[in-house]
Formats: structure tokens, C-alpha cells, sequence
């Protein structure tokens, strides 16, 4: 065929071979310093190697430019596009160390994110209220409502025929079968999760997330009055407080923090669509952590405290200490100077 | 068929997505597809089953063996806990920004505006994961448990859920509901070798010479094909292409198709490096020849 030509001792031939020639010293050591750095963390790198780690990336950034421009080098540019955002994801998005994060979320990120939810909160007081109130219209017009509202897995023993007797047992009884710490464990996993699937299914335009929490109104309504009518109304609501009050505290926040993702999603306001949302998510998320801590406690005040202080006045107490708690960690005033950093 | 004619050609549907850093430059990152995301999830709930059925066997012969079998009860009621909604956040949350499944899969998570990944952002994505898949999950549960009973509630449910489940098929940027409303998204985030030069690695010996109007054949797409062939190494590849070149460019088959087409690649590429530097950029085979 064709004659062949000897290349030998010549020029390198295209941009390509001179542009690696030159650089790739620097992209192997950039390439070198960022798969340390993602094995284990930027502690990882010598003092010289974190001062030369910008420059190295700026320089494999212009490189990639370069090469798009001049270079018909697939692999080349396939290779600087996948170490240049190795090394952007490296410098630019890694998060703060673990005990940072904590203790920004502890005193500040936290009440903050509570705060944000005011108006929803609201709103969902209203309805668990709302709740309550028909629960107890409705047993009290025709206890036969009772069945219907409470499952009797649920009720276990407690309904209008039980005696007064047997409905005050189960307020002061001991608890049946020990492990007061496995009942706790099982409370905070198990509210915990339930929580957790409220909030997510506000995400369907919220209307799952308010059945959620009326039907939760309805029962408690159905059972005060259940228990009112036998006289012992005071009694079950301080049974019901030690433990009930940061309980429904945390399932209205997380009824509201899947609110403000559904409201944000149907009514945006000002933002575009999927920025409300992710404005609305990011935060309201810091809020369900929260209430998972809540939900903790909650767990340990039911399982062990109520079963250990059996006096009304204690649980009253304790109870009550706990939302005042609650709400001054949550609503009492402090300075915000970059209140704005939640949604960032 | 007028209407077909009317219709804007349409472009294939591309998962690289325009990222611009500050010092402004286009990284142009590439998104995981709806497949891989799905692998990777498999991945992690195998990897989190094995773990909780080991757990479960470790607890429960720990139990057997010890007295106080209430601590490890509520180990496993924890910790069962903690893994099913810990995982995910808590890989996340790191600095690889990936569950070991995204991880064997070189996935990696990221905010959409390029700023950093906040807890936030995490929990969120991994949250909204309860109606994505455990909402879907419990209906079909409930099917099993009570048979036909309720046969359209439980299609309409279904169905319903099923928006959520299937939410990465219905956008382009394969979002789940989670990255939705956490601001991210996923993306291919590999570590590749730089691949050798095939244009210096001909140029040590002795090439071949082709005329101008056998490298007027084809573009860049044709050469950036063409060196996909080489690099991938395929005899069979190898064969059709040398084969299919020659037979359009009249140049006789002389045996070596490896040497024919590096050869041939090298030339094209410095004839179409030198036309592109002096500003004529000839896309594709279709596209028109620079005027001399």
C-alpha cells in the first residue's frame, strides 16, 4: 500500500501528547492527594501537600479547558472531567466534622428549625385539639363510638364495660411482665418510626399527615372520656402527661414539619417549585432528628417513669417540667445571625 | 405525514448535566441512571439484611447463654432502629457522600447547588424513603395478609404508592421524591487511569501515509468512535472497522488492522487537530469539509 513515513525524532504530533508531557506530573499528584484524602479524611495530607492541593486543582481545572478547546483526546478529557470533580467534591463539599455538626445542631440548627415551624405547629395543635374534642363528644353521645375509634388491640381491656376497678389498674397496676427498659426501647423504635412515616407522607399534599393526627386526637378524646365517666378523668390525664406531653409535642412537630413540606410543595410562594421544596425539606428534616430525640425521651419517661412513679402529683410534675422545658429550648429568644444558614 | 415533518428533532436524552464551579469552568457531571441508583439500593438492603440476620443470631445466642437477655433485646430493638434509618444518613453524612452500595457502584450523593451536603439535606433525602418504599411495601403486605378482600383499594393504593416508588422514571434528572426535597442528586463519580497517548505511540516508528481524500471521510464523532475501538481492544471490533474504512477510503487490506487503524487514527487526528485550530471544526462525517 501506501509508503510508510519514519516519525522518528520528530515534534510530537498533536496538542494532546505535548499538553500530557507537560502536565501530567500534576494531575498524577493531584490524582495522588485526593484518593488519599477520600480513603481517609484532609488529615491525611502533609502541610505541603494542603498548600499545594488549590493550586493543583486549579491548574487540572484550566487543564480540562485546554483540552476541550485543542484536543481531540477523548481519554484525556474523560480523565481531567473525573479528576476535577473528585477534586471539587474533595475542597468544595465536604461537611464539618461529626462534633461540629452536633453541637451546631444542639444550639442552634435545632431550636431554629423548631422556630421555622410555628405556624404549622399551630395549626396542628388546632387539629389534634379538634381531635380530642370530637373523640370525646362523640363517646359521650354513644359510647358505641368507642369501638370504632379504638382498635381493640389497641384498647386492651379498656372500654365502657370494663369497671372502674379494672380501668384504674391499668393506670396504677404494676407493668405485667418486667423489662420496663425493653417496653421503652420498643416505644421510642416504634413511635419513632411512625413519626417518621408522618412526616414523609406530608410530602402527598399533607392530607395523610392530618388524618394522621386527628385519628391520634380522636383516640385520646375517646379514652378521656372514657375514663371521665368512671371518675377518674384527672387520674388518666396525669398517667397520660408524664410521658404524653412531650409524646404529642413530638408527633405534632413532626406532623408539622411534613405540613410545611406539603404546603411548600403546593403553595411555593415566591420561590420556584422545587426550591420552596428543598428550602422547606432541609429544614423541616433538622426538625424530625429532633423529634426523634424527643421521641427518645419520651420513651424512657413511658416505659420507666410512669411505671415507677405511680403518685398524680409527680407525673403532673414531671410532665409538665418537661414541655416547659420543651418550649423554652424551642421558643425562647435568641440571637440568629445567620439564621439563613438552615436553608443553605 | 406532515406533522412528523413539523416536529423538532429530538435530542437523545443525555444524563450530563451542566455543573459550573466557581472559577467557571463546566464540570459537566454525569448522573447515575435509574438502573444503577436501583442496584445500589439492592445493595445496601443486602448488605443491611446479612447484617441484622448476624445480629439477630449473635444476640439470640448471647441471650441463650447469658441470663439478662432484656439488655439484648433492646440492643436488637435499637439497633434494628438505628440501621434501618441510620444507614443511609449516617454513610451520607460522611465524607464519600455514599452508602458502601453507591460506593461498589461509584455513585456518589452531592447538593444540586454545589455547596456542600448538609445533615439536613441527608436526612431528608433518606427520610422521604418511607413513603417511597415502605408505603408501597405495606400495602402490598396488607394484600398478602388479607387476600382479595379489598382487591381495589388495595390496586388503587398501589397505584398511588407507586407515584413515589417510580418518581426517578417520570423526570429527567432521575430524582427520587427525597432528592427532590433535599436538593441533590446522584452522580457517576469514578476514578479513572489516564489512558495512553495513541497518537505519541505511533509516532516512534515507522507510520503509515494517507491521502487527503481518504482522511476527508470522517469527523470527530468518527474519530472519537474510533478511538473507543482501540482503546476497548476488541480483535472482532477491530476487524469491522479496519475493514469498513478500507473499503471506503480503496486502500488495500495489508494484514496488520490494529497498526492500519492506530495509523489511521493518528493521521486523522492531527488533520483534524490542525483544522480545528485554525477555527474549522468539522463535527461529524456529515459535516462540511474545510475549504483549502
Amino acid at each position: 500500500m501506501s509508503a510508510l513515513i519514519d516519525g522518528r525524532a520528530a515534534a510530537p504530533l498533536v496538542n494532546a501528547s505535548r499538553f500530557r508531557a507537560a502536565h501530567e506530573g500534576e494531575w498524577d499528584r493531584l490524582d495522588q492527594l485526593v484518593t488519599r484524602m477520600e480513603k481517609r479524611s484532609v488529615r491525611a495530607l502533609s502541610e505541603d501537600d494542603i498548600l499545594a492541593l488549590p493550586l493543583l486543582y486549579r491548574s487540572a481545572l484550566s487543564s480540562l479547558s485546554v483540552a476541550r478547546e485543542t484536543s481531540l483526546d477523548r481519554a484525556l478529557v474523560i480523565y481531567l472531567e473525573q479528576l476535577c470533580t473528585r477534586a471539587y467534591f474533595q475542597l468544595y463539599g465536604v461537611p464539618d466534622t461529626a462534633t461540629r455538626q452536633l453541637g451546631r445542631f444542639f444550639a442552634r440548627d435545632w431550636p431554629l428549625s423548631i422556630q421555622l415551624l410555628w405556624r404549622e405547629t399551630l395549626i396542628c395543635l388546632i387539629l389534634t385539639v379538634a381531635g380530642v374534642v370530637a373523640g370525646w363528644w362523640l363517646v359521650a353521645t354513644d359510647p358505641s363510638w368507642y369501638y370504632s375509634i379504638i382498635p381493640d388491640a389497641m384498647s386492651g381491656g379498656r372500654d365502657p364495660s370494663a369497671s372502674a376497678e379494672t380501668l384504674r389498674a391499668t393506670i396504677y397496676g404494676p407493668q405485667e411482665d418486667g423489662g420496663l427498659a425493653t417496653f421503652a426501647a420498643y416505644l421510642f423504635t416504634h413511635n419513632s418510626q411512625v413519626a417518621i412515616f408522618a412526616f414523609s407522607l406530608g410530602f402527598a399534599f399533607t392530607v395523610p399527615t392530618v388524618l394522621l393526627l386527628v385519628y391520634n386526637g380522636l383516640t385520646l378524646g375517646a379514652m378521656l372520656c372514657l375514663f371521665a365517666t368512671k371518675g377518674l378523668g384527672l387520674n388518666f390525664l396525669g398517667w397520660l402527661t408524664i410521658h404524653g406531653s412531650t409524646e404529642m409535642f413530638a408527633i405534632i412537630l413532626a406532623g408539622a414539619a411534613g405540613m410545611k413540606i406539603g404546603t411548600a410543595v403546593a403553595f411555593p410562594g415566591r420561590e420556584a417549585r422545587t426550591q420552596a421544596a428543598v428550602i422547606a425539606g432541609r429544614s423541616a428534616a433538622i426538625a424530625m432528628a429532633g423529634v426523634v430525640l424527643m421521641l427518645l425521651v419520651a420513651g424512657l419517661l413511658e416505659g420507666i417513669g410512669r411505671q415507677t412513679v405511680q403518685s398524680d402529683a409527680m407525673r403532673y410534675g414531671i410532665g409538665l417540667a418537661a414541655l416547659a422545658g420543651w418550649l423554652t429550648y424551642y421558643y425562647l429568644p435568641r440571637h440568629r445571625e445567620d439564621r439563613d444558614a438552615l436553608a443553605a | 405525514m406532515r406533522w412528523r415533518r413539523n416536529r423538532a428533532p429530538k435530542a437523545p436524552a443525555s444524563l450530563r448535566r451542566s455543573f459550573i464551579t466557581p472559577e467557571g469552568v463546566d464540570l459537566r457531571l454525569e448522573l447515575a441512571s435509574a438502573g444503577t441508583r436501583a442496584s445500589a439500593f439492592m445493595l445496601d438492603i443486602l448488605i443491611l439484611f446479612i447484617s441484622l440476620i448476624f445480629a439477630t443470631i449473635a444476640i439470640g445466642l448471647l441471650g441463650i447463654a447469658g441470663a439478662s437477655g432484656e439488655i439484648f433485646l433492646i440492643l436488637w430493638l435499637v439497633g434494628a432502629f438505628v440501621l434501618r434509618n441510620g444507614w443511609f444518613i449516617l454513610f451520607e453524612m460522611g465524607g464519600r457522600g455514599a452508602t458502601p452500595g453507591k460506593r461498589l457502584l461509584g455513585l456518589r450523593v452531592i447538593a444540586r447547588d454545589g455547596g456542600r451536603l448538609t445533615g439536613g439535606a441527608v436526612i431528608a433525602r433518606n427520610a422521604l424513603r418511607e413513603i417511597e418504599v415502605f408505603l408501597p411495601l405495606s400495602f402490598l403486605g396488607m394484600q398478602a395478609a388479607q387476600g382479595a378482600a379489598d382487591g381495589f383499594l388495595t390496586l388503587f393504593a398501589l397505584c398511588w404508592t407507586g407515584i413515589f416508588l417510580f418518581f426517578p422514571l417520570f423526570n429527567r434528572d432521575r430524582l427520587r421524591v427525597g432528592d427532590l426535597l433535599a436538593g441533590t442528586w446522584v452522580v457517576n463519580n469514578v476514578r479513572a487511569k489516564l489512558g495512553a497517548d495513541l497518537v505519541a505511540a505511533r509516532a516512534e516508528q515507522p507510520r503509515r501515509v494517507f491521502t487527503d481524500a481518504a482522511l476527508d471521510l470522517y469527523g470527530i464523532y468518527e474519530l472519537q468512535t474510533l478511538e473507543n475501538v482501540l482503546r476497548a481492544g476488541q480483535d472482532d471490533a477491530i476487524a469491522t472497522v479496519a475493514a469498513t474504512i478500507r473499503r471506503k477510503a480503496g486502500l488495500p487490506d495489508d494484514g496488520d488492522d490494529y497498526g492500519f487503524l492506530a495509523d489511521y487514527y493518528a493521521a486523522l487526528c492531527i488533520r483534524l487537530e490542525r483544522a480545528m485550530l485554525v477555527g474549522r471544526r468539522r463535527e461529524d462525517k456529515h459535516g462540511t469539509v474545510g475549504r483549502r
